[in-house]
């Protein structure tokens, strides 16, 4: 598959701030690359410098083929940007916001208005074409604004945290639209800080902190290599988790002492499961709860960079990205330790 | 440069959309700021009743205690001077749209877009001229209506009104250069407010310069706003136009050359 987004070592420095140090990124045609981080690795500038908004300082990055620092118009008339904001004039109405910004991504006078149409009438916006912007709830603003990132029909569609701050029902519609998309064969990067976002939606995810790509893989794999399945067994009696140990030795079982629990991977193999607990009951221990539990892509982030990822902390207020970047990390380091 | 290049492509790429049209782009943008205009009445407030009571203020309330030159009356001297001033301190809106399109992120989403470079801040000016055709028409009916009687000859008003719509869109790509710059909507409200309050009043708009103070009287004499304003005046009261035009328009000129290149300049440089 062709590349529809490449980025050979971005460097970008914003006073003394490094935002990005080096970073490289690709995406085949088609596909969603999710772009993982927490606030202020860098992940929205590196979509500004792909969208042409800034330039980079050393690099090269190309969109569907062009070069974003030579050929900006030529990027600019195949891709959709949509921000964490909802960058629209509230005194139009919805049909008027997009049909100027058809206009503006010159597709015609005639275009413009039909897919005005079309896109309000899919994101269920028909009933409120008619109506100032201002009068939309939160969630009707973000899929106008999405829609107007859509009226240019876009080749390559970055999306900047787009479910930063909504509600989970407007959350799964859009994650549905994003869906569409990639049927129809669109590429799309797609920034969030929302672990679950990435490994439900993208095909390929680059985890970045501190302005580089320190993994990168499918879900499936990064979730591998922080571990496979775990058997996670609480026991009824703290006392017994020495006994336990030795029971499940042969499982390579661990001990979290302070909840009283036992870990023991699962492999291939599932009958792990029943014989680690008839071995307990051999033993005469009781236990309180028992599950299977799958790494997520915190533990990932955890494995990979020794803080966890930041959320719930989406950044509302306009601050510049490095600056709010810094504070963040310092603090999640200070949690993590 | 043209977005129908295909050179290099690793992805391929129909046909895409023509080169970005200038006069068009500049249009659409016209059109959004006056329909934004239209959904918000109170706007109304600065655009047509702000100007009727300044005029009503100095006609019948300031206007007896002000001495006029020779051969005017005082609201002949006013008319002309009150739409320079509202010409001049209507630009500050601009400034304020301006802070407020990159605080949303819309000056992202237009930068992020094929359309021409100079339309964003191009229709915002042309806009400003439909707005100030309207507060100009507005402000003589009722100059008219309380005793203005301006020389009907057409050119001269023609003229008198070029000078006022060419001041004003010089204002606008300054104002526009202000708002890119300080990009905080109430920063740019207090700066156009702190440069354009001083140089109106400091002018020949409601009192005659010759009636200031010696050290005074230089800095009106220069302030493009006194030019402005006395170049309408001479017009509008049937005198000889002196030297006042031609300055006046030295520094119509000049401003927006100096504005429009700059502001162009900081828009293709904006991101929020």
């Amino acid at each position: 598959m062709p590349l529809a987004i490449r980025a050979d070592g971005l460097v970008k420095h914003f006073g003394t701030t490094v935002a990005l140090d080096g970073l490289d990124l690709s995406a085949e045609q088609g596909r969603v690359l999710g772009v993982l981080g927490p606030n202020g690795a860098g992940k929205t500038t590196a979509v500004r410098i792909l969208a042409t908004l800034l330039v980079a300082d050393r690099g090269h990055a190309e969109v569907a083929g062009f070069d974003v620092a030579r050929q900006p118009q030529e990027v600019r008339s195949v891709i959709g940007l949509t921000g964490q904001y909802a960058a629209l004039d509230e005194n139009l109405t919805g049909l008027e916001n997009l049909d100027m910004i058809g206009r503006l991504a010159q597709i015609g006078k005639a275009q413009a208005r039909q897919r005005a149409g079309e896109l309000l009438e899919r994101f269920d916006l028909a009933n409120a074409a008619g109506r100032p912007a201002r009068t939309y709830s939160g969630g009707m603003r973000r899929r106008l604004d999405l829609a107007a990132s859509l009226v240019g029909r876009p080749v390559v569609l970055f999306l900047d945290e787009p479910t930063t701050g909504l509600d989970p029902q407007s959350r799964n519609a859009l994650w549905e639209v994003v869906r569409d998309l990639v049927t129809d064969g669109t590429t799309i990067l797609l920034t969030t800080q929302y672990l679950e976002e990435a490994d439900k939606l993208a095909d390929e995810i680059a985890v970045i902190d501190e302005g580089r790509v320190i993994a990168r893989g499918t879900p499936t794999e990064l979730k591998a290599s922080v571990g496979g399945e775990v058997l996670a067994m609480q026991l009824a009696d703290a006392g017994q988790v020495d006994a336990a140990v030795a029971a499940l030795g042969p499982f390579g079982a661990e001990a979290r002492v302070e909840d009283a629990t036992i870990n023991i991977p699962v492999g291939a193999d599932k009958r792990v499961l029943s014989a680690a607990v008839r071995r307990l009951d051999e033993a005469g221990i009781a236990l309180a709860d028992l599950g299977t539990r799958r790494p997520s892509l915190d533990d990932v982030f955890l494995g990979l960079t020794g803080h966890v990822a930041e959320g719930g902390e989406a950044g509302q207020d306009g601050s510049p990205p490095p600056r709010q970047s810094r504070s963040g990390r310092r603090r999640s380091r200070k949690e993590a330790a | 440069m043209t977005a129908t290049t295909t050179a290099a492509t690793t992805t391929p790429v129909d046909a895409r959309a023509p080169a970005p049209h200038l006069l068009a782009d500049t249009l659409v943008i016209a059109r959004r700021h006056l329909l934004a205009l239209s959904r918000q009445p109170q706007l109304l407030v600065f655009v047509v009743i702000q100007p009727i009571m300044f005029v009503l203020l100095f006609r019948f309330v300031f206007g007896g205690a002000i001495r006029t030159p020779p051969g005017y009356s005082y609201v002949d001297y006013l008319m002309p001077g009150i739409i320079t001033q509202t010409v001049a301190f209507g630009s500050s809106g601009t400034a304020v749209a301006m802070a407020d399109d990159i605080q949303k992120g819309i000056i992202d989403r237009f930068r992020a877009l094929p359309m021409s470079r100079s339309a964003v801040i191009g229709g915002r000016v042309l806009s400003d001229l439909a707005r100030l055709l309207l507060t100009i028409g507005v402000m003589t009916l009722v100059g008219v209506l309380i005793g203005w009687r301006p020389d009907l000859n057409p050119l001269r008003l023609v003229a008198a009104l070029g000078f006022g719509l060419g001041f004003g869109q010089a204002m606008s790509w300054l104002s526009a250069l202000v708002g890119l710059s300080i990009r905080s909507v109430e920063a740019a409200q207090a700066a156009s407010f702190v440069g354009i309050f001083p140089l109106t009043f400091a002018s020949s708009v409601f009192v005659p310069v010759q009636f200031m103070p010696g050290w005074l009287q230089a800095f009106a004499r220069a302030n493009p706003i006194t030019l402005v304003a006395s170049t309408i005046r001479a017009l509008t009261h049937g005198d000889a136009v002196g030297h006042s035009w031609w300055e006046a328009l030295i520094w119509l000129v000049a401003i927006t050359a100096a504005a429009s290149i700059a502001a162009t300049r900081k828009y293709k440089q904006t991101s929020s």
